[in-house]
């Protein structure tokens, strides 16, 4: 008898221990995280419309503007994802807006992507919530959403002065780490200004450039 | 005859338990539990207007095609579902993303070209079916090397406990 406790005791150890080892690893990962494969890499890039101007004068720009990714390489931009029937996006809206104001000197731009939304709904929501420093771009048919993989609103990619993404925020954005992360780059990576001119906007060069 | 019917309820018990221990990777390691609309999670809207192509031929129209986009949709995860492919889902990023697959085939991508645009936009993830590659090739073999070792341990302790046991029972 004394051998078949001393065998269930080594059993159970050798059964239980790694299964609960293997479960309470379990526990300390998030299956609803995600790791995006963008970080590190360029940013997917895109063409989209204004429909929303933006408060802020050196944000501003015009309905029916036309933003092209690619003309901003030198700059760091921030992408966000929103829509009016997202909640969080109400979190996060005041102080994403304020940072853009804070960091429009320094040369960040920021662009909100309204996703799965119409435009009339998005455009009465930024009144409610009392305007938005930067404008409001349509993504039709949520292509420019795919192209970032994303999963869900909101959703913030910050894209360095490379071009690359530097980080991707899911959830509401607290406004310090937007801070802290648009600080590192400047330092890191210099001014944000567009490649190659002196000019600091260059809305409306040449569709063809050579995108460099 | 005590003995015997003794073994044998004994190899019964073990037979199926052997049974249960054998296949509980297996059933681990096959598809996807179906678990459609559990939570609508962010993906539905009214916005229905929003279609992006006009170029590519509608569905109907092309029934290669269709089949095509039908199979590649069947394995690209509903990233605002819960374990359905968008092939199944009918929230709005599901069939939006239907559309790019259909766009990307009716202009010549190959079915592992749309895979591999999803999975560099998504990650590994966005497959329902893990690639066997790397690390996932444990979830292919694992249950082999289970199954093996489950057999011979089965063979050795029913070999064991269906020895003549010495009558020296107290």
């Amino acid at each position: 008898m004394a051998m078949n406790w001393k065998r269930a005791l080594l059993l159970t150890a050798g059964v239980g221990v790694p299964t609960i080892a293997l479960l309470s690893f379990g526990m300390t990962r998030d299956p609803r995280q995600i790791n995006s494969p963008l970080p590190g890499r360029d940013a997917p890039a895109f063409t989209r419309g204004v429909f929303a101007t933006g408060a802020d004068p050196m944000l501003r720009m015009e309905v029916g503007d036309t933003v092209r990714m690619a003309e901003h390489r030198g700059e760091i931009v921030v992408v966000n994802f929103w829509a009016s029937w997202c909640l969080e996006c109400r979190v996060e809206h005041e102080g994403l807006s304020m940072t853009a104001s804070e960091y429009a000197p320094d040369g960040v731009k920021f662009f909100g992507l309204l996703y799965n939304d119409k435009e009339e709904a998005g455009l009465r929501w930024l009144s409610q919530m009392g305007g938005q420093a930067y404008p409001a771009l349509s993504d039709p048919g949520a292509r420019v959403a795919i192209d970032y993989g994303l999963y869900g609103v909101p959703e913030t990619f910050v894209v360095d002065q490379r071009g690359q993404v530097a980080h991707k925020f899911v959830g509401a954005v607290n406004p310090a780490d937007m801070r802290v992360l648009l600080d590192s780059l400047l330092k890191a990576n210099g001014p944000s200004q567009p490649v190659g001119s002196d000019a600091p906007v260059s809305r409306t060069l040449p569709a063809g450039g050579d995108g460099s | 005859m005590i003995r015997r019917r003794a073994t044998r309820s004994r190899l019964t018990t073990i037979t199926l338990w052997a049974a249960v221990v054998l296949l509980a990777p297996w059933h681990g390691a096959g598809a996807q539990p179906a678990e459609p609309g559990v939570v609508g999670a962010t993906g539905n809207t009214a916005a229905g207007s929003l279609d992006g192509n006009t170029q590519t031929p509608l569905p109907g129209k092309d029934p290669v095609l269709d089949e095509r986009v039908k199979a590649v949709s069947k394995v690209l995860r509903c990233p605002v579902c819960q374990g359905e492919s968008i092939q199944d889902s009918p929230a709005d990023l599901a069939t939006q993303m239907k559309a790019l697959v259909r766009e990307q085939m009716a202009s010549g991508q190959s079915e592992e070209q749309v895979l591999d645009y999803f999975v560099a936009k998504y990650g590994q993830w966005i497959l329902l079916e893990p690639r066997a590659e790397g690390i996932n090739l444990l979830v292919y073999w694992l249950p082999v090397v289970f199954l093996v070792l489950g057999t011979g341990l089965i063979v050795v302790v029913v070999k064991k406990w269906t020895k003549p046991v010495p009558a020296t029972d107290v």
